[in-house]
């Protein structure tokens, strides 16, 4: 019964090390199984962090960037030659990681268990080569609105750089925080001799073709996207998965177990990033993170659905691809994209074919997808409109499911709306557009009577039900006074363009 | 005087040092229970049969499908039991239950080789059930006359009499939302025959004593065999003072059946599935007042959510009614508590311990209320303040140091420029529609002891080796509070060592026995006055060997700096390694047993009467907020805080108790929003907020944007331990003063007097409901200006007033 494994090295704490366990085997549990136990099972679900650990990922062709990852999530098989470091590879009790040293001495630790986790995504922070240490502001006066954003930006940014969205993903239960955000913000510069930053100037490990294979399960990284679509078409069961942050859960929770896992997060095919006069196009298999850096702002709805999408932990792992794949109507992406008016390149052994979004979604994680076929890119066409927002409707500011998520781009010249596209997320069985609301903007001053008889619209659009998470009258409330939230916000900032 | 709470000069109390563990926590050094898997040979995984009714009886049950797993072992199941089948010491949860009492109720459990043959042994073990009739709300407990335990009533003064002479009365029933304790590390045991022959356990729990006492049960053994140790806990909060005790019992069940060391260790799910949570509680009460909005009469009926067995719900209900008075004065009173049973787990202990939930239905009246009597909160609350230790609490103890509740307000208010910034939000909340803010401040004066008298006791046991080093054991568990911190502290204080010269051994019962929960605040004042005991008694051996040296009377030897020395010797002090060196070749003991009882407590269970606290411990917050019209959503731009922890043992650990306590308390208040499905279909009674991606606690995201806390100083407090006050619990309730302003910042969105009812938790979308409720307040002509949505009345929560 019993296919011997050939070893998989991955190399940890600057250790080599084997793995022959079974296929589904996390890279947590394989850690602590190593007698590495400081990274800690949480939730087993991604939302805790207790288990981050950082991954030597590429960051360019020539350098590295530790990234921090729920090590709960992804299967170990898929770390085959790569370079992980945990809480104890950072440093030791004798001597100390200057981040271990900050938590340590200013009480960002009480019972502990959360403790290398945060210390692992605050390395990730700490190396993070674009954190520069911002200039001193100047003192506003009290209750100002600058003082106010300024109150607000600090609560979230040290001056030494650190974003605190950096811990977004980690939980802890006994401190309150504040412990932890000062350790972060006293973060100095990284010295020269730092060996873990200097090991940021060489390349990365690359992605190593893996085919692993215990009691007859397997996981396997194919070495190029043909290979995945083959081995697709030939394994009609097969799962495939990039980030692991949907599959790890149903593994982890529902004991969710595959014959077949196949890697596809590294393939270079999806990990492309092209802009031209038409179109910005995202391969499917870059990350949240990744997109949000290269990006760098280009387009500013996906700006402002970044920080709101998970945490960074999770943007980390999870893929463009990935969060569209799943088809879940209350993914955070599609309603953004939906207002974008993306398009996905669909690939199959047969070549590609263009879909509008607005046409992917067929059903309850159901998708035009074929058997054996893959997302390859998002299409995001140019030029983007005026006015766009995402709004997140959530109990939690950071790191929550959204109850509902509306996407907004609208376009507004001599005060009369001339183009309009509404995604939402979380209202129906599939994420959707709102068309007859798109309808009743387009042509339209942009007035607050157009946009109340547009809400009362939004309203009705969708059948939001009723769950732990809100009720179906507050989703429907929250349509309607969505789009007015953002006609308030458009009118302050710009006066009333009508 | 006492003793107990004097400091000698320099002492190491006081010192702010992290925590003890902090090194070892950070580079992932520190150990907890279940990271001994890797270091015990031939382990075995324990996996429940959970089964997923919420009331049924167990028809058959097949375990012989498991055994056909390949890697299963075991199934253990009620026949396996040599002894008592119950996991608590009320004997009334059955370890391996016939009947399905909630949903997911484990039924029996399967060892494997690996954790995934437990698993798939336990999905094939086959249970068939005949599904009962079950309760799953407080409302239809109530309907059904389903209660259990005792329904006691706190009462002084004619409540009726009272009312009748209130000029304005009101009334209201609402129901509060209890809280998943979500320690970070899940109930774990490792459990193993040792080469004794004794059963030994590691357990994540907070009363090793207790944990000690069901195992034996369990396995019909004496105390004597069975040892349970506590490394130490990713968190406890309440949630392991009784809830470890069945997976403990089960691993050594399992151990002592195999000959192999069994590892329970439940995953996320399974813990918030099985275990116990604060209670929910149903408040029906009356208030009445005068003109000037003095209490005058309060008149409640309190049910919390026992869930299907007692565990600790009766003293929670006890320090819920002792706790409903807070900081007012209340001359007429009748406070009556009930339990309900219900099919839900089994509710529990939850930092506060029903302190909480009684307090929130006294602030709630106060700041529902307040408005309707043209006050504002802060001014409804100072007038009902008490005024002097005379005026008693409902149950007849003297309110104590009540001045300095009164110092604090006043410190809090001044320091945290109340007025100014009130006058500041009410500047931009003219200048608004669509986003409001508030601030509110809210007291907090709590009682600390056990209500149960004989609990108030703790142990210690000190060695001193003859090379000088010092081991401190104690009765108490480290979950986080930073206790065994603070035990350091305080030997080294009372040895007069540096802090690095003494160690702490991780918590076993058979170093000190008998010992009481690490809970109700009281781990430092109770362990804290043992480890001093008994470092005192070998202090005073040491003070006369040194005496003879320095030529001094052994009370005229002091101990500093690793040094004794005598008072106007001339000689040189001694250093400590040298005079314990000198003790030990003259035959001086040089290990102590301490132990400490409170005292002057006194209680009656019959009358609910007495003085059951040796002190109270006061704060008070204020909190700023700022409302989001159209989403109900929130920020918490600034808290300040004024606490009371006598003088701070250890002052960074104490600070650290007051944030985190701050926090957590916000998110039962706010953001955590426990959900049990209470319709008819299959999965009636499940709790359906069973992970961490649907039970929200606090992030960074609700920290307060400023966040400002203070030590209340000059706060010696005789008769305690160094002079301090008990931490762990009071400032938990300080976030009430968050809910207050939340409430100010809806009811802003409405004419001036509105006041709304706010559910609790305050979630984003109950404060949206708040404010819609608020703007229905307004005329129609600027209603239909600022109400963002043109909600219908059906869409309005009912108000709760």
């Amino acid at each position: 019964m019993t296919d011997p494994a050939s070893p998989l090295g991955v190399t940890v704490n600057g250790q080599p090390r084997e793995f022959t366990d079974a296929a589904h085997t996390n890279l947590l549990d394989w850690l602590r199984s190593e007698g590495l136990t400081g990274a800690k099972e949480g939730c087993a679900e991604g939302e805790c962090g207790a288990c981050s650990v950082l991954v030597a990922r590429p960051d360019g062709d020539d350098s590295t960037r530790w990234t921090a990852l729920n090590a709960c999530l992804v299967p170990a098989a898929a770390f085959a030659g790569q370079e992980i470091v945990t809480s104890e590879g950072l440093g030791s009790p004798d001597a100390l990681h200057p981040v271990q040293q900050e938590m340590a001495v200013r009480g960002g630790s009480q019972c502990g268990y959360c403790t290398p986790g945060f210390v692992c995504s605050m390395a990730a922070e700490y190396y993070r080569p674009e954190r520069t240490a911002r200039p001193e502001t100047a003192q506003t006066n009290t209750g100002s609105e600058r003082e106010d954003e300024e109150r607000i930006f600090t609560s979230e940014h040290g001056a030494n750089g650190f974003d605190l969205h950096a811990l977004s993903g980690n939980l802890c239960r006994c401190t309150g925080y504040r412990p932890i955000r000062d350790a972060a913000y006293a973060l100095g510069d990284v010295p020269a001799e730092d060996p873990l930053g200097a090991r940021c100037n060489g390349p990365a490990p690359a992605a190593e073709p893996t085919s692993y294979e215990l009691d007859g399960r397997r996981f396997v990284r194919p070495a190029s996207l043909t290979e995945a679509l083959e081995i697709l078409r030939d394994n009609p069961d097969a799962v495939p998965v990039a980030g692991c942050t949907d599959w790890g859960v149903d593994v982890n929770i529902k004991s969710a177990r595959a014959d077949l896992v196949v890697g596809l997060d590294q393939l270079p095919e999806l990990r492309t990033l092209e802009e031209n006069d038409s179109y910005v196009e995202l391969g499917a298999g870059l990350t949240l993170s990744e997109i949000e850096r290269a990006l760098d702002g280009r387009i500013p709805l996906l700006d402002k659905l970044f920080p709101q999408f998970a945490s960074r932990l999770i943007r980390n792992g999870a893929t463009i691809g990935g969060n569209l794949g799943t088809g879940s109507p209350i993914g955070d992406t599609p309603p953004a994209l939906l207002a974008l008016d993306a398009e996905l390149v669909l690939v199959g052994l047969d070549g590609v074919r263009v879909v509008p979004l607005a046409d992917y979604f067929t059903g309850y994680r159901q998708t035009v997808l074929a058997a054996g076929e893959l997302i390859q890119a998002v299409r995001i066409p140019l030029p983007l409109s005026g006015i766009t927002a995402f709004h997140k409707i959530a109990k939690r500011r950071f790191d929550d499911i959204s109850s509902v998520a509306i996407g907004y781009a609208i376009d507004v010249a001599d005060g009369v709306v001339r183009k309009a596209r509404i995604g939402l997320g979380g209202v129906a069985a599939t994420p959707l557009r709102a068309t007859a609301v798109e309808a009743a903007l387009v042509g339209k001053p942009w007035t607050a009577e157009t946009v109340r008889a547009a809400a009362a619209l939004l309203q009705e659009e969708g059948t939001p039900m009723d769950d732990h998470r809100a009720s179906s009258k507050y989703r429907r409330a929250m349509l309607g006074t969505s789009l007015r939230k953002i006609y308030a916000e458009t009118a302050s900032q710009e006066g009333d363009v009508a | 005087m006492s003793t107990l709470s004097d400091r000698p000069a320099n002492p190491v109390v006081g010192e702010a040092v992290p925590h003890g563990d902090a090194v070892d926590h950070v580079t992932g050094a520190a150990l907890y229970t279940d990271d001994l898997v890797g270091r015990t040979k031939d382990l075995l995984h324990a996996y429940p049969v959970s089964v997923p009714h919420a009331h049924a009886l167990v028809t058959r049950l097949d375990t012989a499908p498991a055994y056909d797993v390949p890697g299963v072992v075991r199934v253990l199941t009620v026949d396996d039991v040599p002894g008592v089948n119950d996991s608590n010491i009320n004997h009334d949860e059955p370890l391996f239950p016939t009947e399905i009492m909630f949903y997911g109720h484990p039924v029996c459990w399967v060892l494997g080789e690996t954790l995934e043959a437990a698993r798939l042994g336990a999905a094939a073990v086959e249970v068939d059930c005949e599904e009962l009739p079950s309760i799953v709300t407080i409302p239809e407990a109530i309907a059904a006359e389903s209660f259990q335990g005792r329904a006691p009533t706190v009462s002084r003064g004619d409540v009726d009499a009272g009312m009748a002479a209130a000029t304005h009365v009101f009334s209201g029933t609402w129901e509060a939302s209890g809280q998943e304790q979500f320690y970070l590390e899940t109930q774990a045991s490792i459990a193993y025959v040792d080469e004794s022959g004794q059963v030994f356990i590691h357990s994540s729990t907070q009363n090793p004593s207790e944990t000690q006492e069901i195992a034996a049960h369990v396995l019909d053994l004496s105390s004597s065999e069975v040892t349970v140790q506590c490394l130490r806990m990713g968190g406890g909060f309440g949630g392991k003072e009784t809830q470890a005790n069945g997976y403990a019992a089960i691993a050594a069940l399992g151990a002592k059946l195999t000959g192999r060391p069994v590892r329970v260790r439940l995953n996320r799910n399974q813990d918030i599935q099985f275990t116990g949570k604060r209670p929910d509680f149903l408040s029906t009460w009356q208030a009445g007042f005068d003109d000037d909005g003095h209490l005058l009469a309060l008149k409640v009926v309190l049910t919390a959510d026992g869930g299907w067995s007692l565990d600790l719900c009766q003293p929670v209900l006890s320090r819920a009614l002792c706790h409903i008075d807070n900081a007012y004065w209340i001359p007429n009173i009748q406070a009556h508590g009930r339990i309900a049973k219900t099919n839900r787990t089994s509710h529990t202990a939850f930092r506060g311990f029903g302190g909480p939930q009684g307090m929130l239905v006294t602030e709630n009246i106060l700041g529902t209320v307040a408005p309707q009597l043209g006050l504002t909160g802060e001014e409804i609350r100072q007038r009902n303040f008490y005024r002097s230790a005379d005026q008693t609490t409902p149950y007849g103890q003297r309110v104590r140091q009540i001045e300095r509740l009164h110092q604090i307000w006043d410190e809090l208010l001044t320091g945290s420029d109340f007025a100014q910034r009130q006058q500041e939000i009410e500047r931009f909340n003219a200048t608004h529609d669509d986003t409001k803010r508030a601030i509110a401040a809210t007291p907090v004066k709590f009682g600390i002891s056990f209500n149960k008298s004989s609990m108030n006791q703790g142990g210690a046991l000190v060695l001193v080796y003859k090379d000088g080093s010092v081991l401190v054991n104690h009765g108490g568990t480290e979950m986080g509070q930073g206790l065994h911190t603070k035990m350091l502290q305080v030997a080294a204080t009372a040895l007069g060592l540096p802090l690095s010269k003494v160690r702490l051994a991780p918590t076993r019962t058979d170093k000190v026995p008998n010992t009481s929960a690490t809970s109700a605040s009281t781990g430092a004042d109770l362990n804290g006055g043992a480890v001093k005991h008994a470092c005192d008694q070998i202090r005073d051996r040491l003070a006369v060997v040194a005496g003879g040296f320095l030529g001094v009377p052994p009370a005229d030897v002091r101990f500093a700096d690793g040094t004794a020395y005598g008072l106007n010797s001339e000689r040189e002090p001694i250093p400590w390694e040298e005079l314990v060196r000198t003790a030990y070749l003259q035959r001086i003991q040089l290990h102590a047993a301490g132990y400490y009882r409170t005292e002057g407590l006194e209680w009656n269970e019959e009358t609910y009467q007495g003085s059951p606290f040796k002190y109270f411990s006061y704060g008070a917050a204020v909190a700023e907020v700022e409302v989001d019209g159209f989403t109900g959503a929130y920020r918490n731009r600034r808290v300040d805080i004024v606490h009371d922890v006598g003088d701070s043992l250890s002052p960074l650990i104490d600070i650290g108790q007051i944030e985190g306590a701050f926090v957590q308390g916000a998110g039962w208040l706010t953001l955590e929003d426990q959900r049990w499905d209470a319709g008819d279909g299959p999965t009636r009674g499940r709790f359906s907020t069973q992970a961490a991606s649907t039970y929200k606690l606090p992030s960074f995201s609700e920290m307060p944007e400023v966040f400002n806390v203070t030590m209340f100083k000059n706060a010696t407090e005789e008769g305690a331990i160094y002079g301090s006050k008990a931490v762990g619990e009071p400032p938990l309730m300080l976030p009430f003063s968050v809910r207050e302003a939340l409430r100010k910042a809806a009811n802003a969105f409405g004419p001036a007097g509105t006041s709304v009812h706010l559910a609790s938790p305050a979630t984003p979308e109950a404060v949206f409901w708040a404010i819609e409720a608020a703007r229905a307040e307004l005329p129609n002509d600027v209603a239909a200006q600022q109400i963002p949505n043109a909600a219908d009345a059906e869409q309005r929560v009912p108000s709760g007033v």
